[in-house]
C-alpha cells in the first residue's frame, strides 16, 4: 500500500498542473502582504473606523496574524478549485489518458488503487493548505512581526498576540478536515467523469450552487441548511473567538465527517464494479 | 494428451442496456498458443478482451483463466497475466524507464532493473529508456507496450490489435516479435485482431465471432483446408476450358469467368487433379492463383 502511494505522489508532483495550486497561493499571500504594506493603514482604518470612539487602539494592528486570518478567508472558495484540479483529475485522468487500462490489468486490487490514489491527493491538500497558512505566517512575520489580532463579525474580539497561534493550528486542523470533505466531492465526481474538466467545474458548481443555495436562505430549504457542507467550510473562523462554540463546532466536524464519508463510500462502491471502457 | 487450457471462456454474455454486445461466446485457449481472436470491426472482440481481464463484469457466463474464476482471483490470476488493450498509452510525461518501473513496482516483480534492461533489449528501446514517452512514434509506444505486458513473466499475454497504427514494416517487426516471444520464451499469445493477414501469418488456432457470436473455433490450418476456396486459372483459352469443365467431374466447382480469369471452387486435396485433368486435355495453363484465403474464408463465415 505504501508502495502504491509513492507512486501515486510521484505522478502528482511530475505533473506541472500540480504546481499550478501552490503558484497561485503563493501569489494570493503575495499580493495580499504587498497590499496590506502599501495601504494597510487606509484598510484598517475603514475596518475600524466605528470602533475607534468606544475603543483605544494601538500597537501592531498590521501583523502575520493579520495577514494569516485575512488569507485564511480565502480558504472556502480558492483552496476547493485548487484541490479540484489535481483531485477531480486522480481517476478521470486516467480514464482520459488511457492508462487505467495499463493499471487495471495487473495483479493490484481496484480497492487498494482507489485508496492509494485517494490518501495521495489528500496528502496533496493537506500540503497545499500548510503551504497556505505557513507562507501567510512566516511572510507576515518577515513584513510586519506579530501583534494582536481584531476579528470583527457579530462580535469583536480582540485576541492578543500569544493567545492567537493555537488557534491558527486548530483552524488548520478544521481546514483540514472541510478540504478533504472537498477533495472526497472532486474524487467521487472524477470516479463518475472520463475526462478532468468535468469534476472540476462539477466540484465549483456543487459547492457555489449550495453556497448561493444557503445564503438565500428560502424558507422551503431553511431546514437543510444546517445539514449542507457548505455551510461550514468557512467555521474554520469559529476558532477565533474568545468564546468558542464547542457546539457549532462539534456539529460542523460532524457534517464533514459524514460527507467526507458518504462520499468516499460512494466512490469506492462505484468504481468497484464499474466497467472500465477507456 | 489433453492439453491444458489457459483461458476459457464458457457461454459468456455482455449486455450493455438493451444492446448485446456479447452472445454465450465459448471458446477456450490452449498453453503454447498463438491463437486469433478475430472477427469484424463492432463483433465484440474488445468488449470479450476487457472481460478476459475484468475490466468489465460479464452479465452472464463464465471465464476462467488458468483454471480459476477471474472475478473470484483477480490478483493471482492477472500475476501471470501482460495485457495490451487498443492502444498502448502510458504517462506520457514519464521516461519510457519510469513507466516500467511503476508497472513493475505494481506487479511486484523481482529484480525489476535487470528485467527492464531485458525487456527493453527484447523489443529494441534501450537506447531511448531516458526519453519521454510523448517524443515516441506510434510503433516504439507499440513496442514499449509489448514490453511491459512481459515485465512480470507471464505466462499468456493478451495483445488487442497489436499492429494498430504501424506502418508496414512496423506490422511485420510486430509480427516477428510475437512469434519470437512465443517460440522463445513458451508464452502463449492471444492476438485479438481484424487483420486476417496478421492472423493467418502467425497464430495456429482462432475464433471468429460476429455479432458478440463465435461463427467458428478451430486451427487456423484445418479451418482454411478444410473447406473450399477459390482458385482462379488463366488458360490459353478461358471460355473453351470452361466448356471442357461443364462436362467433367469438376463441373460443380465452376464459379465462372471474372477479370478475365476462370475461377473454381476447390477442396485443397483436389486441386492436383484438377492440374492434372487439365494437362491431360491439352489445356495450356498460364497462371493458377489461390484466392481462397482467410479473407474470403472470414467474409463467407461472418456474412
Amino acid at each position: 500500500m505504501i508502495k502504491l502511494i509513492k507512486i501515486e505522489l510521484y505522478k502528482i508532483f511530475r505533473k506541472p498542473r500540480t504546481y499550478i495550486g501552490f503558484g497561485a497561493i503563493a501569489f494570493i499571500v503575495i499580493v495580499v502582504n504587498l497590499g496590506f504594506l502599501f495601504e494597510g493603514e487606509q484598510l484598517l482604518g475603514f475596518l475600524i473606523d466605528s470602533l475607534k470612539d468606544k475603543f483605544l487602539l494601538s500597537g501592531n494592528l498590521i501583523n502575520a496574524y493579520t495577514m494569516a486570518f485575512v488569507i485564511l478567508n480565502s480558504l472556502w472558495i480558492h483552496l476547493p478549485i485548487l484541490i479540484s484540479i489535481t483531485a477531480g483529475d486522480m481517476i478521470s485522468g486516467e480514464s482520459n489518458s488511457g492508462t487505467f487500462r495499463l493499471l487495471l490489468t495487473r495483479p493490484i486490487s481496484r480497492s487498494k488503487l482507489l485508496a492509494a490514489k485517494f490518501i495521495s491527493s489528500w496528502v496533496y491538500t493537506v500540503s497545499l493548505l500548510l503551504f497556505m497558512i505557513a507562507f501567510s505566517l512566516v511572510l507576515g512575520y518577515l513584513i510586519f512581526g506579530v501583534g494582536d489580532l481584531i476579528v470583527i463579525k457579530s462580535t469583536i474580539s480582540i485576541l492578543s498576540a500569544d493567545d492567537t497561534l493555537w488557534r491558527f493550528g486548530y483552524a488548520t486542523l478544521y481546514g483540514i478536515l472541510s478540504m478533504t470533505t472537498v477533495t472526497s466531492l472532486s474524487f467521487l465526481l472524477s470516479s463518475l467523469s472520463e475526462n478532468s474538466i468535468g469534476p472540476i467545474v462539477g466540484t465549483f458548481a456543487i459547492i457555489v450552487g449550495l453556497t448561493i443555495v444557503s445564503t438565500l436562505g428560502y424558507a422551503l430549504i431553511a431546514p437543510i441548511i444546517p445539514y449542507l457542507f457548505t455551510t461550514y467550510l468557512p467555521s474554520w473562523d469559529l476558532f477565533f473567538t474568545m468564546e468558542l462554540d464547542i457546539a457549532k463546532l462539534t456539529h460542523a466536524i460532524y457534517v464533514n465527517l459524514s460527507y467526507s464519508l458518504a462520499f468516499i463510500t460512494f466512490t469506492f462502491y462505484y468504481f468497484k464494479n464499474k466497467d472500465i471502457l477507456s | 494428451m489433453k492439453k491444458e487450457i489457459f483461458l476459457q471462456f464458457e457461454q459468456v454474455s455482455k449486455l450493455y442496456n438493451s444492446f448485446l454486445a456479447v452472445d454465450k461466446l465459448s471458446f477456450n485457449v490452449y498453453k503454447g498458443d498463438i491463437f486469433g481472436f478475430l472477427g469484424p470491426n463492432g463483433a465484440g472482440k474488445s468488449t470479450s478482451i476487457r472481460m478476459a481481464l475484468s475490466l468489465i463484469k460479464p452479465t452472464s457466463g463464465e471465464i476462467n483463466l488458468f483454471g480459476s474464476d477471474i472475478l473470484n482471483d483477480r490478483e493471482k490470476t492477472l500475476s501471470k497475466v501482460g495485457a495490451l488493450i487498443e492502444k498502448p498509452d502510458f504517462y506520457s510525461y514519464l521516461s519510457a524507464q519510469k513507466n516500467l518501473e511503476i508497472l513493475g513496482e505494481i506487479s511486484a516483480v523481482q529484480g525489476l532493473k535487470a528485467k527492464i534492461d531485458e525487456v527493453l533489449d527484447l523489443v529494441g528501446l534501450t537506447s531511448r529508456r531516458n526519453s519521454k514517452v510523448k517524443t515516441f512514434s506510434q510503433g516504439m509506444k507499440q513496442r514499449l507496450g509489448i514490453a511491459q505486458t512481459l515485465l512480470h513473466d507471464p505466462k499468456l499475454i493478451i495483445l488487442d490489435e497489436p499492429a494498430n497504427g504501424l506502418d508496414p514494416q512496423g506490422q511485420v517487426d510486430m509480427r516477428e516479435l510475437i512469434v519470437r516471444i512465443n517460440k522463445e520464451r513458451g508464452i502463449t499469445v492471444i492476438i485479438s485482431s481484424h487483420i486476417l493477414n496478421e492472423v493467418e501469418q502467425i497464430c495456429n488456432r482462432m475464433v471468429i465471432i460476429n455479432k458478440g457470436k463465435s461463427v467458428v473455433e478451430g486451427d487456423v490450418s484445418e479451418l482454411l483446408t478444410g473447406s473450399r476456396m477459390k482458385v482462379s486459372y488463366v488458360t490459353d483459352d478461358n471460355e473453351q476450358t470452361l466448356a471442357l469443365l461443364s462436362n467433367s467431374e469438376f463441373k460443380d466447382n465452376i464459379n465462372g469467368i471474372e477479370k478475365e480469369k476462370l475461377t473454381l471452387l476447390m477442396e485443397h486435396e483436389n486441386i492436383p487433379r484438377l492440374n492434372d485433368f487439365l494437362s491431360k486435355e491439352g489445356v495450356k495453363v498460364y497462371s493458377i492463383e489461390p484466392i481462397r484465403s482467410l479473407e474470403e474464408y472470414f467474409i463467407t463465415m461472418t456474412k
